[in-house]
Formats: structure tokens, sequence, C-alpha cells
């Protein structure tokens, strides 16, 4: 009764093109950005921002540009957490090498760089396919994790092969308070979400899409495989390394190489897989599922225990904590394998023909 | 059916997002010293960190059966980390405000100190790193909130060559000899080169250097190399299961356990019981403190807390090596909220910034000492402005395959090594990032 | 010369206790089409409870006899295994049939975080003791050959022979039982072997408990080796450029995989690591093994890829 696009006439090609057409979607969308820049700053705490929301965000920005290129061209790729590491360590070096460098450039520097890499770990999906291709991009993976830790001018020859940032500011303002990091990040992380919805729906978006579906098709039809696969390393590469430099400077402030492990990529690739590939939107579910849940569970699981009169130890909440979150997403897979993206386009379906049934 | 599904996860989602929100309101102010707990009791490091999480838990306890400081209760809340950065920063900042404020943070893994190094100082909180983190957070001219007390890796790495020299019939006697340090690959095992490369200049002995990858449990080609190049000693710088590998490892390729030694990370019962007589002879270099089961502090936890069942882990763990370790890292927690009480006003609960002065001002004198129960154990600790380390003292104990018996007398590190290469790369860290040196007037407050 | 046969035998070693985790992975594969992620769970699932079990057991039944103990506890690790299977089947692939391979990835992925956890808490996070009787000695060869003798590690020789049994022992059932037969049909194509009243479900507890086996053997294998603690779930990462090198669908695909990047491994790490610092050997696996795949995608003994459009 409320969500429909009845009354709504296009009347240029323009407004028919424009990426939220029915206009109680564009609505809420801006009433959501609204809130998440004017509303959440009233109600959230130090805490909310630094261990909820500064997570969430960077990291829907990471699971944006992983999404790109597994969910909607299909290449599975493992090595995101070493393309967060290039982003993150190339920013620093930009940062701290140049005088005077600003930090918006800095963290530009680390996703181009994050591009080269991803683009030249991406050439054997050339050749390889599937399972084969996500195994072999974890040698991304290691060679990253082994050349941050060896080479010394990636960590400006520091001894312990830690580096940290600070003093961060933007054109004068600092990035110093948690409100002010939020900020930064959520505007980084629209910014993002917008180009790359837009992308995913012009030309390269589609050929994206036909190699996902039927590669050998695609090819046929004349859409060229290399700069397609290629296209999408770089594209999904320089939105992870750019994540990968806020998630250094904005949320640790001092990292070293185990911070972009193998487990940030398996994350990674889960909440693109929890969230539904090939959906934007599914990128921020995801994320907000693999980020939250565990803190939740972290607080409701010794709160649960009190209420029944046992006392549990945080190995045991830690352990429990796996189990569920295990559990939780085998039920999903059960109950949706598309994600949560496609639940709520259900739901979506289902409001147009709310109070109706069917 | 679909609906219903839908309506569930919805609730689901609705109940996560409000109990996020609902936990962090915050608690009534109580008239207690809450001292967060970061350990980790899960993951590849756990066997090491729950004997140290006992421990530290356990001397907590004990306070409050004393009497609490002055008076004072002491409460805790223990937050998982499993040696990861970034849920060491999330336990950080969930317990930094909590039951009026937390006072002190031991993150017990070099990855977290330095996430927090960052952190700290904007919230006013101190950091004590006793026996690990950065070396040069010893300089208190740079470093104001991070204690590295009783020791850092520059003191362990300069005494174990001091033993090695001295089983070697001297140090002068190393010259041309080969010096082989498996380290773990990370900022943890790093700490240990920039020590031993300024020995090996010094004294003219080959040092190579065989990083081994986290976890550690891969070492066959390390040890291949090892056999191949039949370097005379070889130092261990690993946690966790690095250091059962290591040695199960050294067996299984016939290299003598004598000529092996381990930092104070890895020289515990969890790294050797389950080899038993095949790693006889390793030595490791201890914190001041060893196995002390017979220790009077020991005598009183199990006394005051596991006779009446209230102690943390099973009896037997009760003054092992890492118990102690956490035992007295709690212990030094608490002495420097005594001191902050001293001059802020007794029976007060303290803030971090002044409990911040109590550990920069700490005298453990021995009677102290002897008093809470460490006689024998540990040597006077005292820190100052400059000095954040306290104490530089170490001994160097071995396994006899059932278990460890101290192998050498009271050493120092050699300061004159030390300190310029502290300040110097404190002076690093500060140029890079734009800080000061402390004033003395700044030395004072 | 001697160094190099050591260091030769050494990655042969190596490779073969790769092979042994490999194993489990093409298994599941070649038989559900499922990439079980939860394989390195499993390994440490099975370990833990053989470590424990052997631990209590004596304390159960009263026996004095190691032997007769590690038996039992082999026997009642083996029964929890195929519980686990069971419990699989039932729970999770049952609801999951015909779905696309990535959910059931995700879906195994799933399976690992909940073992890891409930193995822990059954079994404890400590390190845990396997004591099968292996040698702990180094043996010396050749000493006459060579000055100081080739290093022969017979805890290695041991588990070597033990993969290779293991494999003979899994290619007679493949080949030679009438539910290798249907396994492999299973393998072939779902529909049509359903069709001719072959039990899907049957088939798949069967293949897991199959590939618990495995895990449960190469968990022996390894926690004699190392100990028994949450880092051998790490081994899973070593033995996947073995089975992308050896093909997915392939047995002796598994075993030559292992051998060449063991051998791959070992050597790069003593030749070429010094000149570049050190701990090279784990990428240098994958990037092998990805080389490998540049000029057979399929890997070395896996199935053509052939698409149809």
């Amino acid at each position: 009764m409320f969500y429909r696009e009845n009354g709504q006439f296009k009347t240029s090609y323009r407004k028919d093109q424009q990426i939220f057409a029915i206009a109680q979607d564009r609505w809420a969308i801006l009433a959501l950005i609204a809130f998440a820049f004017i509303g959440v700053p009233f109600i959230a705490d130090e805490y909310m921002f630094r261990a909820i929301l500064i997570p969430f965000l960077i990291l829907s920005l990471a699971a944006l540009g992983v999404n790109i290129l597994v969910g909607y061209c299909g290449q599975i790729s493992l090595g995101s957490g070493a393309f967060m590491a290039v982003g993150a360590y190339m920013a620093y070096n930009t940062y701290i090498r140049i005088e005077g460098m600003p930090l918006i450039v800095a963290l530009l520097a680390g996703g181009f760089f994050a591009t080269l890499v991803g683009v030249f770990f991406g050439i054997p999906s050339l050749r390889v396919k599937g399972l084969y291709l996500a195994v072999a991009t974890l040698a991304a993976q290691f060679f990253c994790d082994w050349a941050f830790l060896r080479v010394g001018w990636f960590t400006n020859n520091n001894a312990s092969g830690s580096v940290s940032v600070s003093n961060l500011n933007v054109f004068g303002l600092p990035i110093d308070t948690p409100l002010q990091k939020y900020i930064f990040c959520l505007v980084f992380l629209v910014v993002f979400g917008l180009l790359a919805k837009n992308l995913v729906r012009s030309a390269i978006g589609r050929e994206w899409m036909a190699i996902r579906d039927m590669d050998v098709a695609a090819a046929v039809i004349g859409i060229r495989p290399v700069y397609a696969k290629l296209t999408a390393f770089a594209v999904s590469s320089f939105i992870v390394g750019v994540a990968g430099g806020l998630w250094g400077f904005v949320h640790l402030g001092s990292w070293e190489p185990a911070a972009f492990s193998i487990d940030r990529s398996f994350q990674l690739l889960f909440m693109v897989i929890i969230g539904g590939m090939g959906s934007i939107m599914g990128s921020f579910f995801g994320a907000a599922f693999i980020v939250i849940l565990p803190i939740f569970l972290n607080q409701f699981l010794p709160w649960a225990g009190g209420m029944v009169g046992v006392n549990i130890s945080t190995a045991a909440v830690s352990h429990t904590e796996f189990m569920i979150f295990g559990a939780l997403i085998v039920w999903f897979l059960i109950v949706e394998p598309h994600g949560l993206a496609k639940l709520w386009s259900v739901a979506k379906q289902k409001l147009r023909l709310w109070p109706f049934p069917h | 059916m679909k609906l219903r599904q839908l309506v569930l996860a919805t609730t689901v989602a609705a109940a996560g997002l409000a109990s996020a929100l609902v936990s962090t309101v915050a608690t009534a102010q109580t008239k207690e010293q809450f001292f967060p707990v970061l350990v980790y009791r899960t993951g590849a490091y756990a066997p090491n960190g729950v004997p140290f999480a006992n421990g530290y838990v356990d001397y907590l306890k004990l306070v409050n059966a004393r009497g609490g400081i002055n008076g004072v209760k002491v409460s805790f809340e223990e937050c998982e980390t499993g040696y990861a950065t970034d849920r060491g920063v999330e336990c950080y900042e969930r317990l930094k405000g909590k039951n009026g404020g937390a006072t002190v943070f031991q993150p017990l893994s070099t990855g977290i100190t330095f996430a927090l190094t960052e952190k700290a100082p904007g919230d006013k909180i101190p950091l004590i790193t006793a026996g690990y983190g950065r070396s040069e957070s010893a300089d208190g001219g740079v470093f104001k909130w991070n204690f590295p007390l009783a020791g850092t890796y520059w003191v362990a790495g300069d005494v174990i060559i001091q033993d090695i020299g001295k089983k070697a019939g001297g140090v002068d006697k190393l010259k041309g000899k080969h010096i082989a340090l498996v380290y773990h690959d990370s900022p943890f095992g790093k700490e240990a080169i920039p020590i031993l490369q300024e020995r090996a200049a010094m004294h003219g002995f080959k040092l190579s250097l065989l990083p081994v990858t986290h976890p550690g449990v891969e070492q066959k080609s390390t040890w291949l190399q090892i056999r191949r190049d039949r370097p005379d000693y070889v130092v261990n710088w690993g946690w966790g299961v690095m250091n059962s590998t290591l040695l199960k490892e050294a067996q299984a390729t016939g290299y003598p356990r004598e000529n092996i030694w381990g930092v104070w990370w890895a020289g515990a019962e969890p790294d050797v019981k389950d080899i038993g007589m095949g790693a006889k002879g390793y030595n490791a270099i201890t914190m001041q403190h060893g196995a002390e089961k017979g220790s009077a502090v020991v005598k009183e936890v199990l006394e005051k807390l596991h006779a009446k069942n209230q102690g943390t882990g099973p009896k037997d763990e009760v003054g092992e090596v890492l118990y102690m370790r956490g035992l007295f890292s709690a212990m030094f927690a608490i002495e420097g909220v005594r001191q902050a009480q001293e001059k802020y006003g007794k029976g007060k609960v303290m803030t971090g910034e002044q409990a911040r002065w109590g550990f920069e001002n700490l005298n453990l004198t021995q009677p102290k000492l002897d008093a809470l129960g460490f006689k024998g154990v540990l040597r006077p600790i005292s820190t100052s402005c400059a000095d954040h380390m306290g104490a530089n003292w170490a001994r160097i104990h071995t396994w006899d395959g059932a278990k460890w018996q101290f192998s050498s007398d009271w050493m120092q590190a050699d300061e004159q090594i030390i300190k310029p290469m502290v300040k110097a790369a404190a002076d690093k860290y500060a140029a890079e990032k734009k800080i000061t040196r402390r004033t003395p007037a700044d030395c004072q407050s | 010369m001697a160094f190099f046969l050591e260091a030769l035998l050494g990655g042969l070693m190596a490779g073969m206790l790769y092979s042994l985790v490999a194993l489990g992975f093409v298994l599941i594969f070649k038989a559900s089409g499922v990439f079980n992620f939860a394989q390195g769970a499993m390994v440490l699932f099975a370990a833990l409870a053989m470590a424990r079990f052997a631990e209590w057991v004596p304390g159960w039944l009263g026996i004095e006899d190691k032997f007769l103990g590690n038996l039992i506890a082999f026997l009642l690790a083996a029964v929890v295994m195929f519980v686990l299977a069971w419990l699989i089947e039932r729970l999770v692939l049952r609801h999951l049939v015909n779905q696309e391979g990535v959910t059931l990835l995700m879906a195994t992925l799933g399976i690992t975080y909940f073992l890891d956890g409930l193995g822990q808490t059954i079994f404890g996070s400590d390190i845990y003791k396997i004591d099968v009787g292996m040698p702990k000695d180094p043996v010396f060869l050749l000493d006459s050959v060579f000055p100081g003798g080739v290093l022969v590690n017979l805890e290695d020789v041991y588990a070597a022979c033990i993969a290779a049994l293991l494999v003979v022992v899994l290619s007679l059932f493949f080949q030679k039982t009438g539910t290798g037969r249907a396994l492999r049909a299973v393998a072939d194509d779902h529909q049509a072997a359903q069709s001719i009243g072959i039990p899907l479900n049957r088939i798949w507890v069967i293949v897991w408990f199959v590939a618990g086996i495995t895990a449960l053997v190469a968990g022996i294998i390894w926690g004699s080796k190392m100990g028994v603690q949450f880092s051998l779930t790490t081994v899973a990462l070593r033995a996947l450029p073995v089975i992308i090198l050896g093909g997915l669908t392939s047995v002796p695909g598994a075993i030559i995989g292992g051998l060449i990047i063991g051998v791959g491994e070992k050597l790069s790490e003593v030749y070429l690591g010094p000149y570049v610092g050190g701990g090279i050997e784990i990428w240098f696996a994958y990037v092998l093994a990805l080389v490998f795949l540049l000029f057979r995608p399929q890997g070395l003994f896996g199935e053509k890829i052939i698409d149809r459009v």
C-alpha cells in the first residue's frame, strides 16, 4: 500500500535510469544517510563508535570491494587481506615519506598501489577458474604477509616491523575524536558506495556479470575476458586498498602485518557470502552480521548465563561464540542461500503487495 | 513461511542491535579499584596464556583477601583477546570506562601493545608491559604511559649472550663462533635482532637470523638449515606452540639442547613438559623469577584461595613459571596504585592518571617485596621519570627433564650497551610522532 | 651433497604429511562436490578426541597396557567421527542439496567455526600429547659415504608409510568394493546415481566418515609430531596448494602433489631463503602450485574442466 511505483511517472530517460527509481526508496536512503550523519552522533557513545560503528563502516567498504570481485564478476578471491595490507602500508609510506601529504591523497595512493598489486595477482584468473583460483589468490595473501615482515622499506626500517600514524587531519580539521573518525569513514563509504552502485549498473558492470554467469558465452559474444576480469580486480583492489588504509590509519592507529592476515581475507569473504553476493546492500548486511554478532554474543552470553545462575568463563564464552556463529551461518544458508540481501529484497517484494498476500 | 523467517530474522537483528546499545549504559560508581584483565584462554597461544591469566586473577583475589589496597577493594573483569590485535582493541574500548574507569591495561601481546600505545595516552590510562612490548618504552621521557617493568627484550637478549659467553669460557671466546636466532616472525620476535646484532659486532660472533612464520608449527626447513650450518648456539625467541615444536625438531635433528637458550617467554612448563627428557638441558632466561613453588606468596595463595575453592585454575599450576609471571604482573599493578595512594590519598580509588604517577615512582625495596611474599623471587624494582623499567636483573634456568632449575647467579644487563640503543629508538619514535621529550617539570607531576 | 639428500628426504616426508590432510579434502570433493573447508577443524577435532580419550580411557577402564589404551582411544575417536559425519549429513547437507558450490563452501566454513568451538569446549584448549610410540630420535644413514651421515627422521618415515598404506587402502576401497563404486557413481552424476537407487544420504555419511577417519589418522600423525592444540588447524592451509596442484578430484594427485610441494617448499627455503631473509616456504608453495596451474588449470591429475555454452 505504501511502497509501490504507482503514480510515479518518469518523464526523461535520466529519471528512468536513476538508482533508486521508486520515490519511497529514495526517501528511505536519504533518511538513512541523514540519520547516519546527524542522528547517530547524538545517540552513540564512544564505545559504540570505536568498537562497533567504525569497524563496521570500514569493513563494509572492504566487503563492497570484495563483492565487486566475487559477487559481480564471479572470481573467488582469498587475497583481500593482502590488498588491504598493501593499501595500508603504501598509504603509510606515502604519508610519511612525502612531507605535507594530505591524508585523503595518501589513502587514495594506497588504493592505487593496491590496484597494481591486485591486477598483478589477478592475472592467473585469465587461465584458472573457480576454487582453483581461490586457492591461487592465497599466494597473494601469503606473499604479502611475508613481504611486509621482511622488506624493511615498507615499515620505514622500523626495527620491530610495526608502524603507526598519528596527527591525522583533513584540510586542517583534526581526525582525532571517535566522532570525527566516524564521519570521515562514513564520507568515504557513502562516496564509494555511490560509485560502486553506479559502476555495477554500467556497461562494465554488465560485462562483469556476463563473465560471472557464463564466461565462455560472454567471450563468444565479444566481451573481452581479459579486460573484464582485470578491471574487476582493479576496481575491487582499489576499494579494498582504501579500506585497508582506513583500517590502519583510523581504526588501529598502529599495526603489524598480522592485522591483515588470512583470517581477515576469510572474514571479508564470509561477509560477502552471508550478505549476498552480487548485491551492494549485501555488503553492508554481511559486514553488520560479522562485526556485530561476535560482540553481541560476547555481552549476551555472560548475561544469559547470569540469568540462569551459571558462571561462564571467558574461554567458554569465546568457544560458545564460535559455535553459535558457525551454527548461525549454517542456519542462514539453509534458510536463505542467497544471503541477507535476498531476504531484504523478498521483504521489499512483500511490501509492494502489502496488505495483500499475493 | 518466508515471511515468518523474515520476521524472525529481523527480530534477532533488532535484539542484537538493542543489546549492543544497552550494554554501553554506564554502571553505577563503585568504591572499587577496577582492573581489566586482557587474557587469551583460546587460540594458538592459549597453553601459555592460561597460566598467566590464572596467576593474575589469583593475585587480585589475594589482595581482596588481604584487605584490599589500604582498604580499597579490587574488582576485575576478564576479556578474551585470543592474541588478536583488533579483539584486544575492542576489549580495551569496552572496559576502559567500566566500573569507574580502568586503572591499568596489561595486554600480554606485543601487537596489542603497539595498538594501545597509540590510544592509552589519549584516554589517560597507563600500560604495564612487564617483560614485553617495545624495548624503547623504557625511556619514560618519550613514553609517558608505557611501563615495561622489570625487563625488556633488549635486557633479555643481552643477558642471554652474557650467559652463553660464560658457558663458552668468557665472552671473548665467542669470537668466530656462530649463533643462530630462531625467532617468531612478528614484531615480538624481531625485537631480539637489534641487541643481538649489537653484541655480535662487539664480540665478533656470526649471527644468522632464521624466522619462523606464525604460529610456528612448521620448522623443518629451519632445522635443516641448522643442520647444514651447525651453529654453536641457538637462541629461541618464540611463544606458544613454536617453543615445543622447536625443541621437538631439535631432538629430531640431534641438536644438543644444552646449546639452546630461550627468551623468558620460551622457558615455561607448557613448552617442555610434553617432551620431558627430550628437552633436558634446554636453558631459558627468566625475568628474575622462575618456577617458585616454594615461595611465600604461593603458599599464601594456596592457603587463602585454593584451600577455600576460590582459586582460578588447577592447584598444581600455582607456582609454575607463567603463573608466577601473572602473579607479579598483578602485583606491580597493585603496588603502583598503593604508591599513588601515598600521594593522592590513602584509601581512595585512584584514577588512571594517578596510578600512572604511582608506576613512575615505584620503589619496591627488598623488605617490601619480602613482606609481599616475594622473598628470593624478586629483586628491588624502582622506577623514575627517565627509567620506566625499574630493574634489569635476570637469571638463567635449565630444564632437567622434570622441572626447571636455576643454573646461574643473578645477572644484570649491560646498561652501557642498552641505554644508548633505547634513547636512539625513543628519539626516532618521538621524531616520527612529533612528540617532544618530557620536561623536568612534567616529570614532577 | 649429503645436505641436499637430507633436504630432499625432508621435503618428501613433509609432502607425505601434507598429502594425508589433502586426502580428506579430495575424498569429500570427489564424492559430493563440496570443498570441505572444515577439514582442518576435523583434523583438530579428531586429534583432540584421540589425545583425550587416550588420557581418559586408562582411568575409565583401568587398563595398564599403552597399546590397548591407544587402540580403544582410536576406536572411540572413530566412533566420534562417525557420529559427526552423520550429524553433518543430517543437519547441514540434507538441507543444502543442489545448492551452488559457494553456498556449500560457506556451510563448511560454518561447520569449521562450530567444530573449533565444540572441540575446545569438550576437550580443552591446552596442548595435549599423543603418544603412539613413534621414535623421536634421529637416525643417521650412509655414515660411511658422507661424513656425519644423512639425517633421517624415523617418525616421518613411519608417517609416510602410514600415508602410503592409507592411500592403497582407499584406492582398493574405491575400485574393488561395492560402496566404493557407488561413491564413484555419485561423484560422476548425483541424479543418475539416485535414479538407479543409490541412497545419496547414506553415501554422504560414508564419505564424510571416511574423510573423518583420514582426518583422524592425519591428526594422530601430526599430533604425535607437534602436540595437539588449536594451531593444528593451520596444517590445512599447508595442504591447499597440494590439492590444487594435484587436482581436486584425484587421490594419486594428492600424493604426487604433496611430494612436489613438500620438496619445493623445503628446497626453496633452504637454498633460496637465505638470500631473501628466510620465511618464504609458505608462499613459495602457493606460487609453485600457481605456476603449475597456469599450464594445467585443472591441476596435474584433475578432471578436465569442460564448459558447455
